[in-house]
Order: C-alpha cells, then sequence, then structure tokens
C-alpha cells in the first residue's frame, strides 16, 4: 500500500509533466509559432545542449552568490531572533524595521545598494540577504518563544541558568521552527540574487545566469532564454529538496514532521 | 517533633483576574507523609501544589519548606521532585536523556550519573528503554519516565499534580502500586493532588479534602490503613468503609461552597 503510494507520487507529477511537455510541442508544430515568439520543447532542449556548458558556468556565479546569502541569512538571522528573544525590548523595538526591510521592494532598492556597496559581489550578497533573512527571523524567533511552560517551571524548579535553559530547552525547541525557515530562505536567496543581479547588470568580469537571461532576451534567443530559465527552476527545486532533506535527517527522531509513518 | 517538611500559614492566592483561588489555608506536612489534596476540578490543588513547589508566590501568608537542604539556592537544587498532568518530557531528548535532565542542571553529567538515571528507570520497569524517544512510548510508560525524572535526585519532597488522570484505569492502578513501592523505599514525603477519592484512600497517610473555589481545607483526615498497603486493600471492607467517609466529607466540602 504504502509503496503504492510512493510509485504514484512520483508518477503521477510526471506524467502531467510530459503530457503538457508533448502538448506544447504539437501547438508549437501545428501552428507554426515562430521560436522568438514561444520556441517548443525540443528547441529548448537543443539550446540547453548547445549552450549549457557556458550556462552552467553562469549558473555557478548565481548560485555562489545564492548559497552565501543563504548562508548568511541562516547565521545573521539565527543570532539577531536569539537576541529578539533575550530581550523583550530589543524585539519590541527593531521587529518592525525587520518588517520594513522584508516588505520593501528589493528591485527599488538594488541600485542604491549597488552604489553604497562598491564591491560587486557583496553587493549582490546584501541584496539576496535582504530578500532570505526575514522567515529565518521571525520563525526562529517564534520557536524560542514557544517552549512548553511546564518544561520551563521544571527548569525553573532545579535552578536552570539561563544559559542552560537556552541550551537545553529554548534552542530544541525552536530547532523546527529555523529548519522551516529555512527551507522558504533557501528559494528567497535565489530569487534575490537573480533579481540583484537583472538590477545590477554585468557587475564584473563574470556574469550570473540572471545576465544571460536578460541578454538573450534582447538578442532575440528566446529558446536560451527558456534553457536558462529552466536551469534557475531546477536549482530552486533541488536547494529546497536539500533543505528538505537536512531538516528530516535532523528532526526524524522526534517530529512529527519528519517522523516516518509507522509499518503496520 | 522534628520540624514540618512543608509548612504553610494562611497562604492565599488571587489572580490578576480578581479571581480567588485559595481561601487562606494552614497545613503542615510532617517528613515521610503521603499527604493527598483531594477536591474537584478548578478548587486550586495545582495552584496550591505550585505554592508548595516554590513555582507560584502566595498572595498573603508564608511558605516555609524544611529540606534536607537549604530550601533556596543551588544546594537545594533537586530536593524536590515535581510531576505534571502530562509527562512533559522533552521530545527530541531519548528516555535517559530526559531522566538525566535533573543532574545535568546541577552539574556535569558523567557515567556515574548515567548509572544512577539507569537504575531509576529500572525502578520505573523502564529497564531497555534508556534509548527510545518519547513518541515511541505509551502514556503510561512517559508517565514513568516523567517519575523516573522525577525521582532520580532522591529528592525530600515529591510533588505530583493529578499524574495519572489522563491514563486508563489498568494502567493507572498499575502505576498507583509502583508509585507506592517506591514511596515505601525511600520514605520521601509526598504531595499528591487528585480527583479520586479511591486513589487518595489508596496511596495517602493523610488526605487534605478540598471545597470548590475558592479553595479551602475542608477536613484533614487521617488514613487509618496498613502499612504497607497491599493490593487485596482494594476489595477490603475497611477500604471501602473510608472511601464512603471521605466520598461524604467531600460532598459536604463542595455543597458549603459557594453555588458556581
Amino acid at each position: 500500500m504504502r509503496r503504492r503510494g510512493r510509485f504514484w507520487r512520483v508518477a503521477a507529477p510526471l506524467a502531467v509533466g510530459a503530457a503538457l511537455l508533448v502538448l506544447w510541442q504539437a501547438i508549437v508544430h501545428l501552428e507554426n509559432v515562430p521560436p522568438y515568439i514561444l520556441p517548443g520543447p525540443v528547441a529548448i532542449a537543443r539550446a540547453l545542449w548547445t549552450d549549457g556548458p557556458s550556462l552552467l558556468v553562469s549558473l555557478l556565479v548565481t548560485l555562489r552568490i545564492t548559497l552565501a546569502a543563504l548562508a548568511a541569512a541562516a547565521i545573521l538571522g539565527g543570532a539577531i531572533a536569539l537576541l529578539f528573544s533575550l530581550s523583550r525590548v530589543l524585539a519590541l523595538s527593531l521587529f518592525p524595521y525587520a518588517v520594513i526591510l522584508q516588505v520593501t521592494p528589493i528591485v527599488a532598492i538594488a541600485p542604491l545598494i549597488i552604489i553604497w556597496v562598491q564591491q560587486p559581489f557583496l553587493a549582490l550578497l546584501v541584496c539576496a540577504w535582504i530578500v532570505a533573512f526575514f522567515p529565518i527571523v521571525s520563525n526562529t524567533t517564534l520557536g524560542l518563544n514557544s517552549a512548553d511552560r511546564n518544561l520551563l517551571a521544571l527548569f525553573r524548579l532545579y535552578g536552570a541558568t539561563p544559559a542552560q535553559t537556552l541550551r537545553y530547552l529554548k534552542l530544541p525547541t525552536a530547532l523546527p521552527y529555523f529548519l522551516a525557515g529555512l527551507r522558504i530562505s533557501g528559494g528567497l536567496a535565489l530569487i534575490g540574487a537573480v533579481v540583484a543581479e537583472f538590477v545590477a547588470g554585468t557587475g564584473g568580469a563574470e556574469t550570473g545566469l540572471a545576465f544571460r537571461i536578460l541578454e538573450a532576451g534582447y538578442r532575440l534567443a528566446i529558446p536560451r532564454l527558456f534553457a536558462a530559465l529552466f536551469l534557475l527552476s531546477m536549482t530552486g527545486i533541488v536547494i529546497y529538496l536539500v533543505i528538505d532533506f537536512l531538516s528530516r535527517l535532523i528532526l526524524r527522531h522526534w517530529h512529527e514532521s519528519a517522523v516516518e509513518e509507522e509499518e503496520e | 517533633m522534628a520540624a514540618p517538611v512543608v509548612s504553610l500559614r494562611g497562604v492565599e492566592k488571587r489572580f490578576d483576574t480578581g479571581v480567588t483561588a485559595l481561601a487562606p489555608i494552614d497545613l503542615e506536612i510532617g517528613r515521610g507523609e503521603f499527604v493527598s489534596l483531594l477536591g474537584p476540578s478548578g478548587c486550586g490543588k495545582t495552584t496550591l501544589l505550585r505554592i508548595i513547589a516554590g513555582l507560584s508566590e502566595p498572595s498573603e501568608g508564608e511558605r516555609h519548606l524544611t529540606l534536607a537542604c537549604a530550601d533556596r539556592g543551588p544546594a537545594a537544587r533537586g530536593r524536590i521532585g515535581f510531576v505534571f498532568q502530562d509527562p512533559t518530557l522533552m521530545p527530541w531528548s531519548t528516555v535517559l536523556g530526559n531522566v538525566l535532565l535533573p543532574l545535568r542542571l546541577s552539574g556535569r553529567v558523567g557515567p556515574a550519573e548515567r548509572e544512577r538515571a539507569a537504575a531509576e528507570l529500572r525502578a520505573v520497569g523502564l529497564a531497555g528503554f534508556e534509548r527510545a524517544y518519547p513518541r515511541q512510548l505509551s502514556g503510561g510508560m512517559r508517565m514513568r519516565v516523567a517519575l523516573a525524572r522525577a525521582l532520580v535526585t532522591d529528592p525530600d519532597l515529591l510533588l505530583l499534580d493529578e499524574p495519572f488522570a489522563a491514563l486508563d484505569e489498568i494502567t493507572r492502578m498499575a502505576l498507583n502500586d509502583d508509585l507506592l513501592r517506591l514511596w515505601e523505599g525511600r520514605r520521601a514525603t509526598v504531595v499528591f493532588v487528585t480527583h479520586s477519592v479511591f486513589e487518595s484512600v489508596y496511596l495517602s497517610t493523610r488526605i487534605a479534602v478540598m471545597t470548590a473555589r475558592p479553595g479551602r481545607i475542608a477536613a484533614d483526615l487521617a488514613v487509618e490503613l496498613p502499612q504497607p498497603r497491599e493490593r487485596s486493600l482494594r476489595t477490603a471492607s475497611g477500604y471501602a468503609a473510608i472511601c464512603a467517609a471521605v466520598s461524604a466529607h467531600l460532598s459536604r466540602a463542595m455543597s458549603a461552597a459557594e453555588p458556581r
């Protein structure tokens, strides 16, 4: 029963995807849609094959920014959340600004950041970080404040120091929340990196995937544009799957979200 | 006579909402007693227990504990054991890790501490479950872990807040017997909150019957039954008679209280 469920979970979306691709190719072919309006899957696959190596080089540039931004979001986001949980005054006075940073459209402030931060890699990193850090801060803060009341009482009864309460109670409680935030931030870091690259343009000798998309658009190399987009979505999916896998691995013993269903 | 372990004088509790949970309460509990606080739901039994533990401050009156060590400061760590209505275990920690917690909070954990925690798990009948996680255990087994955790520091005072209320009857009777056995082996002082007349008579040497809110102690009854308690007691006529007497006190306490 369980094995069959797993089979369908993979097979059903694949079948839908294949059917859509066939339909797409058929429409493009029968209607004679020119490739600069809408290329068919076959043309895109061909572009992926010929331009693949150079696109992969660009992907690495984007990926480096994404992963650096995600790491910075995890570390700084976690640290900010920790500060918020230690001091209510700090949390009350600073949280609104974290929200402001979160709701400000990155497209609007990216040019400023690129002017202020001279080093291109750093500028892109800051942009991607601004997009990615908030879910980690808000989730982890919630987690740090969600410790079981009775367990807190027990820690008090045994005369636990604040450091002990943090280490043995609050941090483990917050871990699933942090990981849920990380899962959201992974995708956001990639989006942030791409948006920043769009605004920054070449930004140096190396060009990221976002710039290749722009370039392909200007040159009406639409199949290559689609190929780059395809690589970008695949990267997003892989980032999500890796974080999902890691969080299941970390929480597998105890958290409801990660525990395997009981064998009957 | 030795100083009572627990001494409450004129203890009252009012909450910010204006609700008076406890009317003035005077209570002294001597060393080695097993006292049940018996009363209807919402009569302030839990509040009283939390005041005894020092988890809640009384609005009026005094609470004083006389434990083997001072009742404040690091020396008092682990002199009080507390068991909540729910097992209240850390889900991310193994059974052994949960039982080790009180020792870990009062110092380093070495082989001696691990052995002590393992011995406590054997005492509550959970040998072999050291490396299991709480979610893999039944409700009764989780409660046994909570009991082992409360006992691992060998406390002078063990406070239990309706610990078995959520368990089925069979598990509950087994845990009652285990609790008695553990208590007889150590002679700690026990305060046990319950709303079950049968449970309180079976377990205690003394029963404090409480009224509905605001909680007062309506009757303070010694339970004249042989020690150690045997299972056969549950069907003995003396046991039934005492249960009937305590029930009568309880219904009187409830009708004497203001209508809710």
